[in-house]
C-alpha cells in the first residue's frame, strides 16, 4: 500500500470505534424506537409488532399529555429567562474583573463537579419544614409553626435554575471574553454613556453566547424528570416524568417510545433552529 | 456606582450557587439526631454511620467500578477519534464532529429509552453491561471536546522526527505521541469519570433491580426523609468530585511544567 493510501485510511481507522459506538448505541436505537412506537402493547404484556397508530394517537391527542408538554415548555422558558437575568450580570462582572478573576472562574466551574442530585436535594435543607428558613422564621417569631414551602412548581424552577445557572454564566462569559474591551471605550470617547456603550456595542456582540446558554438551559430543563421528583409535588410532573412512568412503571414501551420521540422532536427542532441561525461553534466553545 | 452594584449582584449569584451546598456540608457535621437546624454540636457520627451502611458502601463500589470502566473505554474511543479529527484532513469533518457530539444534543431521557429498548430487543436485559454502554455513549462527546481542545496545542513535528529517524509508527506512537498526549488523556478520563459518577437520569433507566450507584442510592434515601446521613454522603461526594479534579488539575499542571522546564 502506498504511503498516500495509508495516510488516507488512517483517520478512518482511528474514527471507526467511536463512530461505531455512536451508531450502535445512539442512532440505531433511535431508529428502533421509531419502529417500536408503532407497535402495540397487548394485555398479555408481550408487544405486538406491526404498524398501529394507537400510541401516536394517544400521545398527540390526549389533553393530559398536551397539557404536561405545555407546562414543561413553560417551566423551561421561565428557567431559561431566570438564568439569563441572574447569569448575565455575573458573567459580565467576571469578564471585566481586574482582580480575583482566576478565583471567580474556578468557583464558577465548581458547581459542574458537584453532584446534581446533591445540589437539588440541598434545597430541602433550606426550604423544608425543618430547614434553615423555617428555623429562622420560627426563631424570629414571624410564624408559629413551620411553613411548607417545598413541593410546588416554583421550587422545581428554583432547583432547575440552581442547576443550570453555571451553564448560562459560562457561555455568556466565553462570549464576553471574546469582545475587545476597547470597543466600549471607543464608544464612550465618541460621546456615548457607559450604559449606551454596553447596550449598543457589548450586548449585541454577546448575544451568541446568551443564545448558546439559553439553548442549553432550555433543553436540559425540558428534559429533566429528577428535579420534579425531588422538589415538586404530585401534580408537578414534567414531560420526561411521563416517559419514565410509561417505560419503567407501566412497562408500556411502545407508548413510551412515542412520548420520547415527541420530546425529541420538540427539543430537536429547537436545536436545529439554533444551528441554522448560529451554528454549533458557539455551543462547543462553551462546552469545551 | 454601577460597577459596585454589579459586584454585589455577582456576590449574591455566587451565594445562591454555593450556600445550599455549604449547608449540606455544615449539617453533615451536626450532632443532632435530626438532619436539620439548629446545629447542636460538632460530630463525625454521621460519617461513622455512613461507613457502616452496607448499601451505601456497595453503591460506592458500583459507582467507582462503573466510572473507572467508563473512563477507560470512553477515553480510548475519544482519543482515537480526536486524533483523526485534529491531525488529518478528513472529508466531511464537520458532519463527523456533529455525529460524535450527537449524544449530548439528544435529551438524556430519550437516549436512555432508545438504548434500553434496543438492547432489550437484542436480548441484552438491564444489566451492568447496559449501564456501562449507556455511560460510555453519553460521556464520549465530552471526552472528545476536552481532548480535541488539548490536542490542538500538540505539534506533530516530534512524531515526524521520530519516524524519519527510523522509528516504526507503533514505536513513535507509544514513545513520542502518547507521552505528549498524557495530559489530554488524563483530562478526558477525569471528565468521563466525574460525569459517570454523577449521572442519575440515564442510570435510573438502565440499572438492574437491586443495583444502586451513589446518586440513585441518595435518590432512594430521599424518598424516605432527609437524614443527616444523606448530608454526610453528600459531603463525601462533594469532596470526591471536587477534590479529584482539583488534584488532577494540579498534576496536569505539574506534568506540563516538567515538560516545559
Amino acid at each position: 500500500m502506498s504511503v498516500e493510501a495509508r495516510e488516507r485510511r488512517q483517520p478512518w481507522i482511528l474514527l471507526s470505534p467511536a463512530l461505531t459506538a455512536v451508531g450502535l448505541l445512539l442512532f440505531v436505537p433511535l431508529m428502533f424506537i421509531v419502529v417500536y412506537s408503532f407497535w402495540l402493547r397487548t394485555a398479555t404484556g408481550a408487544d405486538q409488532a406491526g404498524f398501529y397508530f394507537d400510541n401516536w394517537n394517544e400521545a398527540l391527542t390526549d389533553p393530559f399529555y398536551r397539557d404536561i408538554l405545555l407546562s414543561t415548555l413553560r417551566i423551561a422558558a421561565i428557567t431559561t429567562i431566570a438564568c439569563a437575568v441572574m447569569g448575565y450580570p455575573a458573567a459580565y462582572f467576571i469578564a471585566r474583573a481586574r482582580s480575583n478573576k482566576a478565583l471567580l472562574l474556578l468557583l464558577l466551574m465548581l458547581p459542574f463537579w458537584i453532584s446534581y442530585i446533591i445540589r437539588t436535594m440541598s434545597w430541602i435543607n433550606i426550604l423544608g419544614v425543618s430547614g434553615a428558613v423555617n428555623w429562622l422564621l420560627l426563631n424570629l417569631g414571624i410564624v408559629d409553626e413551620p411553613v411548607q414551602m417545598l413541593y410546588n412548581e416554583p421550587t422545581v424552577i428554583l432547583g432547575l435554575v440552581h442547576f443550570l445557572l453555571p451553564f448560562m454564566v459560562l457561555n455568556v462569559y466565553v462570549a464576553l471574553e471574546g469582545i475587545d474591551i476597547s470597543l466600549e471605550d471607543a464608544a464612550c470617547s465618541l460621546g456615548s454613556t457607559r450604559w449606551q456603550a454596553f447596550r449598543e456595542v457589548t450586548l449585541p456582540l454577546s448575544l451568541p453566547g446568551l443564545a448558546a446558554g439559553g439553548l442549553l438551559c432550555f433543553v436540559l430543563s425540558a428534559g429533566t424528570y429528577i428535579t420534579p421528583l425531588v422538589l415538586g409535588g404530585p401534580t408537578d410532573a414534567m414531560f420526561a416524568n411521563l416517559v419514565f412512568e410509561a417505560i419503567i412503571t407501566q412497562l408500556n414501551w411502545p407508548l413510551g417510545s412515542a412520548l420520547s420521540l415527541m420530546l425529541l422532536a420538540v427539543l430537536g427542532a429547537l436545536v436545529l433552529i439554533y444551528n441554522h441561525y448560529l451554528g454549533m461553534a458557539q455551543l462547543m466553545k462553551g462546552l469545551g | 456606582m454601577g460597577w459596585n452594584l454589579i459586584r454585589i449582584y455577582t456576590l449574591l449569584v455566587y451565594l445562591f450557587m454555593f450556600l445550599p451546598v455549604a449547608v449540606v456540608v455544615l449539617l453533615s457535621f451536626n450532632a443532632s439526631q435530626f438532619g436539620s437546624f439548629p446545629m447542636t454540636g460538632f460530630s463525625f457520627r454521621w460519617f461513622v454511620e455512613l461507613a457502616q451502611n452496607e448499601a451505601i458502601l456497595r453503591a460506592f463500589q458500583t459507582s467507582i467500578v462503573l466510572g473507572a470502566l467508563t473512563a477507560v473505554i470512553s477515553t480510548t474511543l475519544g482519543v482515537l477519534a480526536s486524533l483523526a479529527l485534529v491531525r488529518y484532513e478528513v472529508p466531511g469533518r464537520n458532519l463527523i464532529s456533529t455525529l460524535l457530539i450527537a449524544p449530548i444534543l439528544v435529551p438524556e431521557v430519550v437516549l436512555a429509552v432508545a438504548l434500553l429498548l434496543f438492547l432489550n430487543f437484542l436480548a441484552i436485559n438491564k444489566s451492568f453491561f447496559l449501564l456501562l454502554m449507556g455511560h460510555v455513549i453519553f460521556t464520549l462527546p465530552f471526552v472528545i471536546l476536552v481532548v480535541q481542545a488539548r490536542l490542538v496545542g500538540i505539534r506533530r513535528d516530534y512524531e515526524e522526527a521520530a519516524l524519519s529517524l527510523g522509528a516504526s509508527p507503533v514505536q513513535a506512537f507509544f514513545q513520542i505521541t502518547l507521552p505528549l498526549l498524557a495530559p489530554a488523556v488524563f483530562a478526558g478520563m477525569l471528565f468521563a469519570f466525574t460525569i459517570s459518577f454523577d449521572d442519575i437520569t440515564g442510570t435510573l433507566f438502565w440499572k438492574p433491580g437491586g443495583v444502586e450507584t451513589v446518586p440513585t442510592q441518595i435518590f432512594a434515601m430521599l424518598r424516605n426523609s432527609i437524614s443527616p446521613e444523606i448530608n454526610a454522603l453528600g459531603t463525601v461526594m462533594i469532596f470526591l468530585t471536587v477534590g479529584l479534579p482539583l488534584l488532577g488539575l494540579a498534576i496536569a499542571r505539574r506534568m506540563a511544567m516538567q515538560r516545559g522546564g
